[in-house]
């Protein structure tokens, strides 16, 4: 048995570590969901066996409750649901981690080393959840998704962080007093809280990759404290893969962690917009249905607005028609729509859009001068001729889908409203763009009812 | 070598590898990738396990590892059936077509 367990770990990291890397195609992925499940399986039967461990009825009592939770959560939430579901599931494992160093801090009142592993494991895992529950407050829209601001703001942040690792400080340092851990658990809290409040939708898909990254730090600083190595490397995992998405975001938008997470991008440059009353061209679905029905390439660019309306499965109707007419139609993907890292993709995907017809920003910018009709559905900031045009501008220098170098653009959207950034887009005063204006879900209908009519009278 | 210094090495090590192996994911998988690491972050069920189950546990530490191994369950199993549906519904070409 003293043999067995160790084997157990080992084979569980083993299977963590091929689980991620058969995510790197569709291919291998679901071969690699059931690897990690094999390892979690590993790991949580490793753990029941050890001698430690003598009271099985709490243990069972609370993997019912817990499976009795996340099964329905699984099979009955809408995929609509997957940046709130992520959320909330940081939320969730955050707590645990948190929870299990305050038990551990009880239990042992431990000194030097495991101390600093237990302080860091609990700062990070009070931080996150406060930061992910209000995260999912903000996705869920019960709160407010515009950044709210006040003057001093980052100075308080700091200042509650530092007065938190200060008291974990002195935790460190006397773990016997017993005043300073709850100070130290409700300082985390409310750190989390104040990071979220100024951040704003479109910047949701760094924040949650960032959550996911603590979430697995938090883990990985559990493992220093427990000298438990599988739930270091597992941790590890975790932790590095939230940060490189973040990073990936971070890169899209052409900003820096410090600015996502201090800069409030959105607020300040709301006085900015000029209001200006140049003429649009709008048009009707009908018209739309014509263009699109004679011409040969289609690049269709959804964006936020489009998980929004739900238009995902009229669009898949209209890829269809065009598909089946010879043309050909692709969805430009930019890293950053939606509110999600891939959020795009997995919509698409769930209205059985083939996943070779999503492409990457990089693969599909060089086609644009060659596409007759870009067609722009829900997505604003990411195709802004301003942010290559206007080194001025508040989204200066973001790389964005060249949709402007499109023959004919297209852009359905509810009115004429700045996007998120607040910035005026030059794109829908183009002499080739013509504005569809309504409900993305109703505007692509009408046109997939047009398109039929074209092709029946033929 | 103590115990902590190994440790060290292993995070090192570990992080390493997680970021060569995350940079090859494509972006298509971001949001399956980001529920499954979820999961896989739910191994703090190990710890909660052994929090809840020890002998010397207090009605404290029972509780606080017994709300620990509930939020983790709720991970390990949505995180992990969540993953599994969405990656079903990315498919090469057309239903009809498929297989």
């Amino acid at each position: 048995m003293e043999i067995l367990l160790p084997v157990l770990y080992i084979l569980a990291a083993a299977g963590f570590i091929l689980a991620i890397k058969w995510m790197s195609s569709p291919a291998t992925a679901r071969r690699g969901v059931i690897v990690g499940e094999l390892g979690m399986l590993l790991a949580v039967v490793g753990t029941l066996l050890r001698f430690e461990v003598v009271h099985y009825e709490w243990i069972f009592v609370a993997f019912l409750i817990g499976s009795a939770i996340g099964v329905p959560i699984a099979y009955y939430m809408p995929m609509t649901a997957v940046p709130q579901r992520t959320a909330v599931s940081h939320a969730c494992g955050a707590l645990a981690s948190a929870l299990i160093g305050t038990a551990e801090y009880f239990r042992q009142t431990p000194h030097g080393f495991v101390m600093v592993a237990l302080a860091l494991e609990m700062v990070l895992g009070f931080l996150t959840c406060t930061a992910s529950l209000m995260a999912f407050g903000k996705l869920q829209e019960i709160l407010p998704t515009r950044p709210i601001t006040f003057t001093g703001q980052n100075y308080l942040n700091l200042g509650v962080l530092g007065l938190a690792v200060a008291t974990g400080g002195l935790m460190i340092a006397s773990p016997e007093t017993v005043w300073p851990f709850p100070v130290f658990a409700l300082l985390s809290l409310l750190f989390g809280v104040l990071l979220i409040i100024p951040i704003g939708g479109a910047d949701m898909p760094t924040v949650i990759a960032l959550l996911n990254s603590y979430a697995g730090l938090s883990a990985s600083a559990m493992g220093f404290a427990l000298d438990n190595k599988l739930l270091i490397v597992a941790g590890a995992l975790d932790g590095s893969s939230g940060f490189i998405l973040a990073v990936i975001m971070c890169k899209a938008m052409n900003r820096s962690f410090s600015n996502v997470l201090f800069g409030a991008f959105g607020t300040l440059q709301t006085s900015a917009v000029k209001t200006t009353d140049r003429p649009v061209r709008s048009a009707s679905a009908e018209e739309a249905a014509e263009i699109l029905d004679v011409a040969r390439t289609i690049t269709i660019i959804p964006g936020y607005g489009m998980a929004v309306a739900q238009a995902q499965h009229k669009l898949r109707e209209m890829h269809d028609l065009l598909t089946k007419r010879g043309i050909d139609v692709k969805f430009a993907i930019h890293p950053v729509a939606g509110r999600m890292p891939g959020h795009m993709n997995v919509l698409l995907a769930e209205a059985d859009v083939p996943y070779d017809k999503l492409i990457e920003m990089d693969d599909i910018n060089p086609e644009f001068p060659r596409c007759d009709v870009a067609l722009v559905v829900g997505a604003n900031d990411v195709v802004n001729p301003a942010a290559k045009n206007d080194p001025s501008s508040a989204i200066a220098g973001m790389p964005i889908l060249h949709a402007f170098e499109a023959r004919t653009v297209m852009v359905v959207k509810r009115g004429m409203s700045p996007g998120f950034a607040g910035i005026e887009n030059d794109l829908y005063y183009m002499d080739k763009t013509l504005m569809l204006f309504g409900d993305a879900k109703t505007v692509v209908g009408n046109i997939v009812k047009e398109l039929t009519a074209v092709g029946a009278g033929r | 070598m103590n115990k902590y210094e190994v440790a060290l090495w292993v995070f090192m090590l570990a992080a390493f590898l997680g970021f060569e192996l995350i940079r090859r994911v494509s972006p298509l998988l971001h949001t399956p990738l980001m529920s499954l690491t979820n999961a896989i972050s739910a191994i703090a069920v190990v710890g909660a396990i052994l929090v809840t189950g020890a002998d010397d546990a207090s009605f404290l530490t029972r509780a606080l590892g017994f709300i620990a191994v509930v939020a983790s369950t709720v991970n390990v199993v949505s995180g992990y059936l969540i993953t599994d549906r969405m990656l079903k519904m990315f498919k090469k070409r057309a239903p009809e077509e498929k297989r």
